[in-house]
Parts: structure tokens; C-alpha cells; sequence
């Protein structure tokens, strides 16, 4: 499903996970909306070759997050690309294959919605590393879910083991009065999980504050740690930590 | 599709922020007037939403003569998806973009809409294969424009952007854009909170430097989301649905004043 905050989740889970001491790249492959590069300030820079391959885009002085994407490959930031299946699966497959990571703890590829090219072609790039594999993004409506369904799916057929499900948007409160409104209803996520039998990895509320500080590429672990979305976004890395160990 | 007055594309470069919400509702607006044919045609392949979103879910796809016939939602409303065609709510669509784009011609090719006064597209996100195949398959017959939905933040304009450019470089016209869940009352305290906070000026900012029309603006309501429910008859209260009225309005004199403009050049053709 579009818009349940996949980027939002990868790029705080790089955060978290960089908090923790880890070493972490990130990998965007939306081809067509790429949004990490803003999410993480550094949008407009461009990329390096060595003789080893493509130099990924340092995020922090102390090179702890890296990140690829085909945000700093544009011309211009509203440049549209307007590609086929045959040619986003050659990139894909260049970014996966050619770029020079380094030694890291962590690689955390973000995808489009869908279970189409860039889909398959990830997946078949990185069977031979061995993936650890997914988590699947979703918001609690219905809409979602069907969606989201699907991608299991796409897990079970294509052999991508399931880490979890993240249930996004779960909930706002209203920071005038405290109420809280299920917007796009609540608990589907979790349910979902039951039925597919695989982790929960927590539920995410709606916080404007996340939004603003991904959009001016800000450290939320950092800045909000009295957020509502800190503790479950915490857990969540937490859960992926505990997976590796 | 010559027997198709009026064709419009909902499109966003970005995921999520209502287009199928939106097609349905236009959909359903524009079927008011029981004197118009109106067709939903969903190529969002991967993620079909329009099924659920309309509660005609499960509903099936028959074959006969004269090609594959569309699920009446009314008597002058259908709807094709390849939801319809998938054998339950877990099967996915695993396919590149080759088998995606032969769909969608089998949709617009072997599908007895009928004579149809608007034809809607809901699309998936993005500008890939989808979006190219659709502007191509149609335009040897006239698209009136796409609508283009976003959301107030910086991070779906930076995408719809993008989309916009996709129109200019295929020459498809821009009827114009809607801001979606542009800001929720809270039920309790009736203050206005904004979820997706406008930090560039939302929507607004944007059709002004591109020169492009701001339809309107739709609040967040959480009863929209509600599977089935059209909320102009069923929630008339609600602070969305003048929101889409007007806007509904703006897009049928936009394609009523092509019709004009088109018949006219026709006939200064003969």
C-alpha cells in the first residue's frame, strides 16, 4: 500500500538502529518518489565514483548511515522519472551489485508500494546475501490491509521470510485536548498478523511532529524523545536487534 | 473508447494520499445525474482498491459475447478491476511492467463499457509503466486531463511535482489539483489540527508557482473511510462533502467547456 509511511519507518529505524551503535546503510529504490533523501537532510548531493564502484551518500560527519538513491542522480529535484519495468530493474540491479557499502551492520532497502519490478527485481539481487528479511508497513484500515495481504503473499512466493508487521498512522491525539481519534480506524495491523500468523511488531501513532521533523530532515530519536511514535518506533528496533543476536 | 465522451485520469506521484477514495466519490458524484453513463476503471494492478472501497468486493467478471462485463454499482455506474479477477482477498499480482500493460489494453480493449459519458481512471502511484501505457492506449481518442490528488506536506508535493512533469512530457492537460486531508477537527474539541502540516505551503503554494488550478481542498474525515458509504447521501454533515461537491462541480465545467471547445474546432475543420 502507497502512503503508510514506508520511508518514514526506514529512515527511523536507521536512526534507532544508529543510535545503538550500529553501522547502517539505506538503500532507496522508489524510483519514481524517492523521498529518503530529504528525510534525512541531504537532498542535492550528488554521487561519487571510485574504482570500486558508486560512493553512497554519508549522512552524519561520523559515517554512520550511508544511503543510495535516485534522488541524487536527477538533474533537478522535480525531474520525473518517467521509466519502464526493463530499465528500473537495471538500475536496481547496478545499486545493489555496484555500490561500494563497506563494511556494515545494517542494510535497509526502502521499496515502492506493489509487488511488481522493483519488487522482484530486489528480491532476486539479494537472495545470494541472504536478506533477514522483511517488515511490512501498514496503516490499520481496511484498504491497507488488502493491500498488505498481498504483499505476504509476495513474501511467501518469492521466499522472503516475514520479520513483522508495523501497523503506522494508529491513532492521533489531539494535541489541544488529549482525545484520541482512531483516523484511519485501528487494530487491522495487529489482526492481520494474528491471521497470517507472524510477529506484531507494534503499532505507531500519528504524530504531526514526525512528519515535520522527516520533512526538514531532523533527528526525531534525537529531538522527540517525549513523542508518543518514540517508544513504539524504540520497540520496533529493538524487536530487529533482538532477531540478529 | 469512441464512444466515450469524457475521460479523466486521477493520478498522484504519490502513495496513499486518496486517489482511489477520490474515484470512487467522483464516480459516484457524477452519477447523480441518472442521465449520465459513468465507468470506474481501476489499473492500479498491484494494489486494486476501487472493489473495496465501493463494497462490490468478491463480486465477478462474465464473459459473453460482446467482451467482459463491468460490475454495475448502479444502473448507470460500472466498474472494472482486476480485483474481480483475483481468486481470493491473499492473491497478489506479481507481474513486470510487459503483463501490466497487456492488462490494461484487455481492460480498455475487451471490456463492453457501452456508450459512456465519463470513463475515470484510478491509477497506481508513480510514472512508470501504468501511467505510459494508459496516456498511449488513450490518446488516439481525446483525454479531457488528469486530476491530481495530494497531501499538504512537503514530502507528497515533492512527488507530485514529479507527476505534474510527467504530464507536461506526455502533453496530458492538468484539469487541476485537490490538497486531500487537508486538516482534521477533532470531534471532541472542534479545534482544527493539522496532520500533515503544510511546512511549504501546501497545495496552494504549489498550483501558484506552477500556474496550475487548486480544485479544493478536502478536510480529513475519518467516516470517508468507511467502505461503501457515499458520504454525499449518507453523511451530508459531514465538513467534507461540500468540499467535494464544488470540486466535482469544477471538474464537469472543465470537461463541458472542452466538449464546447472541441466541437467547435471540428467544426472549424469541416
Amino acid at each position: 500500500k502507497g502512503g503508510v509511511g514506508k520511508s518514514t519507518v526506514s529512515t527511523e529505524l536507521a536512526l534507532a538502529l544508529r543510535h545503538a551503535g550500529k553501522k547502517v546503510g539505506i538503500l532507496d529504490v522508489d524510483l519514481c518518489g524517492p523521498s529518503i533523501p530529504q528525510m534525512l537532510k541531504v537532498q542535492g548531493k550528488g554521487v561519487h565514483q571510485c574504482d570500486s564502484g558508486w560512493v553512497p551518500v554519508f549522512v552524519d560527519q561520523d559515517k554512520s548511515i550511508s544511503l543510495m538513491s535516485i534522488g541524487f542522480l536527477l538533474e533537478k529535484p522535480d525531474d520525473a522519472v518517467v521509466w519502464r519495468g526493463p530499465k528500473k530493474n537495471a538500475l536496481i540491479k547496478q545499486f545493489i551489485s555496484d555500490v561500494t557499502w563497506g563494511d556494515l551492520d545494517f542494510l535497509i532497502v526502502d521499496t515502492p508500494p506493489g509487488t511488481t519490478d522493483e519488487h522482484i527485481s530486489t528480491v532476486e539481487s539479494l537472495r545470494p546475501y541472504k536478506p533477514l528479511g522483511a517488515v511490512l508497513v501498514t496503516t490499520p484500515q481496511a484498504v491497507s490491509i488488502g493491500d498488505v495481504r498481498r504483499e505476504l503473499t509476495f513474501c511467501k512466493k518469492t521466499g522472503l521470510r516475514v520479520i513483522g508487521i508495523v501497523e503506522n498512522m494508529s491513532g492521533f491525539v489531539c494535541p489541544h485536548c488529549l482525545e484520541c481519534t482512531n483516523l484511519f480506524s485501528k487494530g487491522g495491523g495487529e489482526e492481520l498478523a494474528r491471521h497470517a500468523g507472524v510477529p506484531f511488531l507494534g503499532c505507531v501513532p500519528l504524530d504531526p511532529q514526525l512528519t515535520q521533523s522527516l520533512e526538514e530532515g531532523r533527528d526525531f530519536i534525537q529531538e522527540f524523545p517525549k513523542s508518543s511514535a518514540f517508544p513504539a518506533l524504540a520497540h520496533i528496533a529493538q524487536q530487529i536487534l533482538d532477531r540478529t543476536s | 473508447m469512441k464512444i466515450v465522451k469524457h475521460k479523466i485520469l486521477v493520478l498522484s506521484g504519490k502513495g496513499g494520499v486518496g486517489k482511489s477514495t477520490f474515484s470512487a466519490h467522483l464516480a459516484h458524484g457524477l452519477a447523480k445525474d441518472e442521465t449520465k453513463q459513468i465507468a470506474l476503471l481501476d489499473i492500479d494492478i498491484c494494489g486494486p482498491s476501487i472493489p473495496k472501497i465501493m463494497g462490490i468486493e468478491g463480486e465477478q467478471v462474465h464473459q459473453s459475447g460482446s467482451g467482459w462485463s463491468p460490475v454495475y454499482v448502479e444502473e448507470n455506474l460500472c466498474v472494472m478491476s482486476v480485483g474481480f479477477l483475483l481468486s481470493g482477498p491473499d492473491d497478489a499480482v506479481i507481474w513486470r511492467g510487459p503483463k501490466k500493460n497487456g492488462m490494461i489494453k484487455q481492460f480498455l480493449r475487451d471490456v463492453d463499457w457501452g456508450e459512456i459519458d465519463y470513463l475515470i481512471v484510478d491509477t497506481p502511484p508513480g510514472t512508470s509503466d501504468e501511467h505510459l501505457s494508459i496516456v498511449q492506449y488513450l490518446s488516439s481518442s481525446h483525454i479531457d486531463g488528469a486530476v491530481i490528488i495530494t497531501t499538504p506536506q512537503e514530502i507528497s508535493l515533492q512527488d507530485v511535482r514529479k507527476e505534474i512533469n510527467f504530464c507536461h512530457k506526455v502533453k496530458l492537460p492538468i484539469i487541476g489539483v485537490v490538497e486531500n486531508m487537508s486538516g482534521f477537527v477533532c470531534p471532541k474539541c472542534k479545534i482544527e489540527s493539522q496532520i500533515f502540516p503544510p511546512t511549504t505551503g501546501g497545495a496552494e503554494k504549489m498550483c501558484q508557482n506552477l500556474n496550475i488550478s487548486l480544485l479544493g481542498k478536502v478536510p480529513l474525515d475519518p467516516q470517508i473511510g468507511k467502505l461503501g458509504q457515499f458520504f454525499f447521501s449518507e453523511i451530508p454533515e459531514s465538513p467534507a462533502t461540500s468540499s467535494y461537491r464544488n470540486i466535482i462541480q469544477r471538474i464537469q465545467e472543465y470537461c463541458g467547456l472542452h466538449h464546447s471547445q472541441e466541437k467547435l474546432s471540428n467544426q472549424g475543420m469541416e
